[in-house]
């Protein structure tokens, strides 16, 4: 597959205050890449550094081959053949929807041409009867498709999304994530979003890169940051979950409080090496006649299950999801097996606490 | 002075400069080259309008002249002391007439209260010149009060005593008719937005509606009253009109005087950095009375039922409304009418359509410039969001602190001393003479006038920019617009009604402009304003409200604006 944008070795710094450093990555033709991280990590800066609207301290963009970007040099946004999608959609309130969609498409092409495609536009975002409209006419969710169809109007190469659905509430949010994946996948459209939501990247993304404190921490598909996290920030930002002490018995197998667990070892760990697992909530399996049972500290209902906290020996705690008719009391103890099925491991570092 | 619809965006003024300075602190400057055309632009243009002032403060390390040690002998003190005087009586004026409106309006229910709620605003539309003249019309001996008050009480000629309009406290209350309309706007406004749970707390605490008065809402109002108070002074400091006819002596006319009548343009550019000072000194004290203005707000608005007023509470409230209201504006505007319809015969006359051409003309030239200039600066700041650029907009927007009079000073003799450089070295390398090319023509009232207005656009405009998100220059940047594009194709549309705005109270204000025009005008070229001033000086005072009525009418549009947003605010508040 032919990579459509690279990334090397970005910075972007506000005077002394660095915001991204040293990230690369590169994205093939026709994926869907997404920057997750928690407020102010600098995925936004980085996506905007992508569009041309800031300028890169130190390293290269290229899409399709061309250099965009580098230090201190960049090519303008309105130059960049890409597409954006604002957090607060941007519509232009003095227009309809059809000049929304519209705007971008050159006089050039003629007007049937542009009528054309602004209606093959506004089909294509189920929107087709709501050309006369304004802005302010339209639901949240419609100003989100119009928004994404003026973007898609001039067929760019590469369409950038902040946020996209954040201005929206959670149901709406999911089935549009969903609607929008099946349009940029139908189109074969190249995109890059940037969102602090795991849910929403792992629903729309086919390569997410985690982003912590202005580093790319891992780059990959939303599988393998659940189940394969590089490291312990990974592992701590992505899903739920604990990191308990271990020791390492034998290559396959590490004694826990919770017993024994066995998996593939990191390198590096021999017998009697001291580590930290990581126990997901779905890793515990809530079985009545189980001999390992837990204190339950606290639980949270979700309606079709339960999330327990359970208290280890140690008076560390760890999480459980057990089906909503295990409707059991605070204080009570609730039987647990360990499945373990993906082995999570890193090996503590002299000082380091869980 | 209808900078004062301006003031209604203080509030988004004040958050976009928050978050420039915000963005400043970045040094973000180095994105952009020295040579920059947009940051060259703007710092150009608020160099040549910083002129005017510091042609004036740089006379003070002059020296004093004979003309300038003879005035601080004589009249210098009369005139430090009127116009202190005039500021204490106006604040009061204002304040009382302000607060107390704008308290009834906003907190209780009475009838007639929709209503009042705008139409307090219409004194604004009434130059304090032109009520000045009326009143002396309506209440001079021969007068119809004084007319009436004899026949029917059969008084002879020196048998009652009658106070003397055409005197300091005259003007003083002239003044306060016309400009409480100030403290009434930013008071009400400061009351609707306080949260009713401050008060209800207040009352629940203990305190009666009086002390929750004074000890709450009072407190909390406190910076926009100031504000209000602030423009309704610096209105005060450069009135030239009213105290010009009442004879009272202050700075203004004191300038006047000494650029006229002595012929000093040093000792009047003295006088005028004197006045300066005390409007800068103004200023400092309204931004040290602001400086913990953001304490003041509060995030969530509960809105409480209003205070329903009853019987006698009720006809006191609609009496209060009614006072101002009558004197500031319908009582002297049905008697300029009345006026007008005895004379319209005669002085409406081709003459008469000269002054109306004349002002327009004059009028919508400053506003188009001023609103082209703004949206420069105004754009300029936006793509450039750095120190210099942000220092360059604040000082093109100090003009409208600065007194008519002063500006005229100010533009006046750099614009005479261009003019005979250019004259002297034409004449010497040409054979040529330029004579006064700027300072005797129309361009030196434009300059003038858009020293003075552009704060006005520059407002409007910024305010109406800020209410564009970032965001949609990005969109259209990213959908292959240009900066310039961005203006034509998103801005522009989307501001037009800010913008025609911004055209419309500049040109009201030029419209109304005295004491610049008439020193800066060029010979023999009259307005509506100077023409009225001038009937009014010969005593013609029914002649005189053609020209007068006319100003008020177009006064009244932008009042009529302002009040629309007003009545509609008070509708959702419902």
């Amino acid at each position: 597959m032919n990579k459509l944008l690279e990334i090397e070795h970005i910075s972007v710094a506000y005077g002394n205050n660095s915001v991204v450093r040293d990230v690369s990555f590169s994205l093939n033709e026709g994926d869907i890449g997404c920057l997750l991280g928690p407020s102010g990590c600098g995925k936004t800066t980085l996506l905007r550094t992508i569009a041309g609207f800031e300028t890169p301290t130190a390293g290269f963009i290229s899409i399709n081959g061309m250099q965009f970007s580098s230090a201190g040099h960049v090519l303008a946004p309105e130059k960049r053949r890409i597409g954006m999608v604002f957090q607060d959609f941007a519509l232009f309130p003095h227009l309809s929807v059809f000049d929304n969609v519209a705007f971008g498409l050159h006089k050039s092409m003629g007007r049937v041409a542009i009528a054309q495609r602004t209606n093959e536009l506004l089909q294509l975002i189920s929107l087709p009867d709501c050309e006369g409209k304004y802005p302010h006419q339209l639901s949240g969710g419609q100003q989100q498709r119009v928004a994404l169809a003026r973007a898609l109007a001039p067929k760019p190469d590469l369409l950038l999304m902040d946020e996209p659905f954040s201005s929206l509430d959670v149901e709406l949010r999911q089935q549009l994530s969903r609607e929008v994946r099946r349009i940029l996948k139908q189109e074969g459209i190249t995109a890059m979003l940037v969102t602090h939501d795991q849910q929403e990247a792992f629903a729309i993304a086919d390569y997410v890169g985690l982003i912590l404190n202005g580093e790319l921490a891992q780059w990959d598909n939303g599988y393998n940051l659940y189940h394969r996290p590089a490291n312990r920030d990974v592992a701590d930002f992505i899903g739920d979950g604990v990191l308990i002490p271990g020791e390492v018995m034998c290559d396959y197998s590490i004694e826990t409080e919770l017993g024994l667990i066995h998996g593939k070892v990191p390198q590096g760990c021999r017998e009697g090496c001291f580590v930290d697992v990581l126990i997901r909530p779905d890793d515990l399996i809530h079985t009545d006649s189980s001999p390992i049972a837990l204190e339950v500290t606290e639980k949270f209902f979700r309606g079709s299950d339960f999330i327990y906290t359970l208290k280890l020996p140690s008076s560390q705690e760890v999480l459980c999801i057990a089906p909503s008719h295990h409707n059991h009391a605070l204080g009570e103890p609730l039987g647990i097996t360990l499945d373990v099925d993906h082995l999570v491991v890193f090996k503590r570092e002299a000082g380091t606490m869980t | 002075m209808l900078d004062g619809v301006n003031v209604a965006y203080y509030g988004a003024m004040s958050i976009a400069r928050l978050t420039l300075i915000r963005r400043w602190c970045n040094p973000f400057s180095r994105q952009w080259p020295l040579w920059d055309p947009w940051r060259l632009g703007v710092m150009l243009v608020a160099l040549v309008f910083a002129v005017p002032v510091l042609t004036v403060f740089s006379f003070i390390f002059h020296g004093d002249t004979e003309v300038m040690s003879h005035l601080a002998d004589t009249v210098l003190l009369n005139y430090v002391s009127n116009t202190l005087w005039l500021v204490l009586g106006v604040s009061y004026g204002t304040l009382s007439i302000g607060i107390v409106c704008a308290w009834l309006v906003s907190v209780c229910e009475f009838p007639g209260r929709r209503w009042f709620q705008w139409m307090l605003l219409l004194p604004m539309a009434m130059p304090a010149y032109i009520i000045a003249y009326t009143y002396t019309g309506m209440l001079d001996f021969a007068g119809p009060l004084q007319t009436g008050l004899r026949e029917w009480f059969g008084w002879g000629y020196d048998d009652y005593w009658f106070p003397e309009i055409r005197s300091l406290w005259g003007a003083m209350v002239m003044l306060s008719l016309v400009l409480y309309p100030y403290v009434y706007l930013l008071a009400r406004a400061a009351f609707m937005q306080q949260s009713g749970a401050a008060l209800e707390a207040s009352r629940v605490l203990g305190a009666g509606p009086w002390r929750s008065f004074f000890k709450v809402a009072l407190p909390m109002a406190r910076p926009a009253i100031i504000a209000g108070l602030t423009l309704a002074l610096m209105e005060t400091l450069a009135d030239f009109g009213t105290v010009q006819y009442f004879g009272v002596d202050t700075f203004t006319t004191g300038i006047f005087r000494t650029w006229y009548g002595l012929g000093d343009s040093v000792a009047a550019a003295q006088l005028s950095a004197m006045l300066l000072v005390m409007v800068f000194a103004l200023v400092v004290v309204e931004r040290y009375s602001r400086r913990r203005v953001r304490y003041h707000h509060s995030l969530q608005r509960v809105r409480q039922p209003r205070y329903p007023l009853k019987h006698r509470q009720a006809k006191l409230a609609v009496v209060a409304c009614l006072l101002p209201l009558l004197f500031g504006f319908l009582v002297p505007f049905v008697q300029l009418l009345s006026w007008a319809l005895e004379t319209a015969v005669e002085m409406l006359d081709a003459a008469y359509l000269q002054l109306v051409f004349n002002s327009l003309l004059l009028a919508s030239m400053a506003a188009l410039l001023a609103l082209f200039l703004a949206l420069f600066m105004a754009y300029g700041q936006r793509l450039r969001p750095v120190l210099a650029v942000q220092l360059a907009v604040r000082v093109s927007s100090m003009g409208y602190a600065i007194p008519g009079t002063v500006i005229a000073v100010g533009v006046m003799i750099p614009l005479a001393l261009l003019d005979q450089t250019l004259d002297s070295w034409l004449r010497a390398n040409w054979g040529i003479s330029s004579g006064l090319l700027f300072s005797g023509t129309l361009v030196a009232l434009m300059f003038a006038y858009v020293v003075r207005f552009l704060a006005v656009s520059i407002g409007t405009v910024e305010a109406a920019l800020t209410t564009i998100r970032p965001s949609m220059d990005e969109t259209a940047r990213s959908l292959g617009c240009s900066p310039w594009q961005v203006l034509r194709n998103v801005h522009i549309p989307i501001m037009r009604v800010p913008l025609l705005t911004a055209v419309l109270m500049v040109f009201v204000d030029v419209l109304k402009e005295l004491p610049a025009t008439l020193i800066l005008r060029p010979f023999d070229f009259n307005t509506l304003a100077v023409r009225t001033y001038e009937l009014a000086s010969d005593e013609r005072l029914a002649d005189a409200s053609t020209a007068a009525v006319a100003i008020v009418l177009v006064g009244i549009v932008p009042v009529l604006l302002l009040s629309h947003s007003i009545s509609r605010s008070g509708k959702t508040d419902e």
